[in-house]
């Protein structure tokens, strides 16, 4: 099963909604919770970047029996430096976003604790593409 | 212990949420990083913060967490407990600060 949708940079009054269907759709086809509950960290983290750094992107959520693969492409400044991204702590987000709670470093080290794979592929001044898999048995 | 046995015990004010006072509790945490939350936090915690908007919810109910409560005074902004009282999760409040407000119900969870 595929799900997708599209994500507008800077509209934090949205910003989950993506993470809350896909969760939704795993609950209904009967995913073990502890899988779920993975998805939806490095799912939310992921779509909560492209609303703090990026112009717009897409998500694209593939369910199968053996695993959730979650694809993350956006339009945006890039990451010029991923290593530094992923270190724990580092952040470039806003001083506004920062105040919101977001911002804290703590977003790409999520996703990574929570994913059986994760690639990260960034060109600056033009955007990132995260790939996520979890797998389910 | 319920959220609402919380509630009651604690002397919180309840904003919203109503239909999420039976929830049990299984654990607390306290943050204002939605992140750390997103992260740290489990299934039926209790979620201490003085953040008001509306992502606080979405995390809540991604979390499943049982309640949430905003200390200093703060209320929690109208999107906020709009989104609370459809995730049937509920909002507390109390004036205390969140250090004061932890080990309070710290205690009341670890007698």
């Amino acid at each position: 099963m595929d799900l997708s949708f599209n994500i507008q940079g800077g509209d934090f009054t949205s910003a989950g909604t993506a993470s809350s269907q896909v969760r939704r759709t795993l609950k209904e086809l009967g995913v073990d919770a502890s899988v779920i509950k993975r998805v939806v960290v490095a799912l939310y983290e992921a779509e909560v970047n492209i609303v703090a750094h990026a112009y717009k992107g897409e998500i694209v959520a593939q369910i199968s029996p053996e695993r959730v693969f979650l694809k993350l492409t956006d339009e945006g400044p890039g990451i010029p430096d991923i290593e530094k991204a992923m270190t724990p702590g580092y952040s470039t987000a806003s001083q506004e976003v920062r105040e919101m709670g977001f911002g804290a470093g703590m977003g790409l080290p999520n996703i990574c604790k929570n994913a059986d794979v994760f690639n990260l592929h960034s060109v600056p001044n033009k955007g990132t593409t995260v790939e996520i898999t979890i797998q389910i048995s | 212990m319920t959220v609402k046995e919380m509630a009651q015990t604690l002397g919180l004010t309840i904003f919203t949420g109503e239909e999420g006072l039976e929830k049990e509790i299984e654990g607390g945490y306290t943050s204002d990083l939605l992140s750390d939350v997103m992260g740290y936090a489990d299934a039926g915690y209790v979620w201490i913060t003085l953040q008001t908007h509306k992502n606080v919810m979405a995390v809540a109910s991604l979390k499943e967490l049982a309640a949430v409560i905003l200390v200093k005074g703060f209320a929690p902004d109208e999107d906020t407990a709009e989104l609370a009282r459809q995730e049937q999760i509920s909002i507390l409040g109390t004036t205390e600060q969140a250090f004061e407000l932890s080990g309070r119900l710290y205690r009341l969870l670890h007698p």
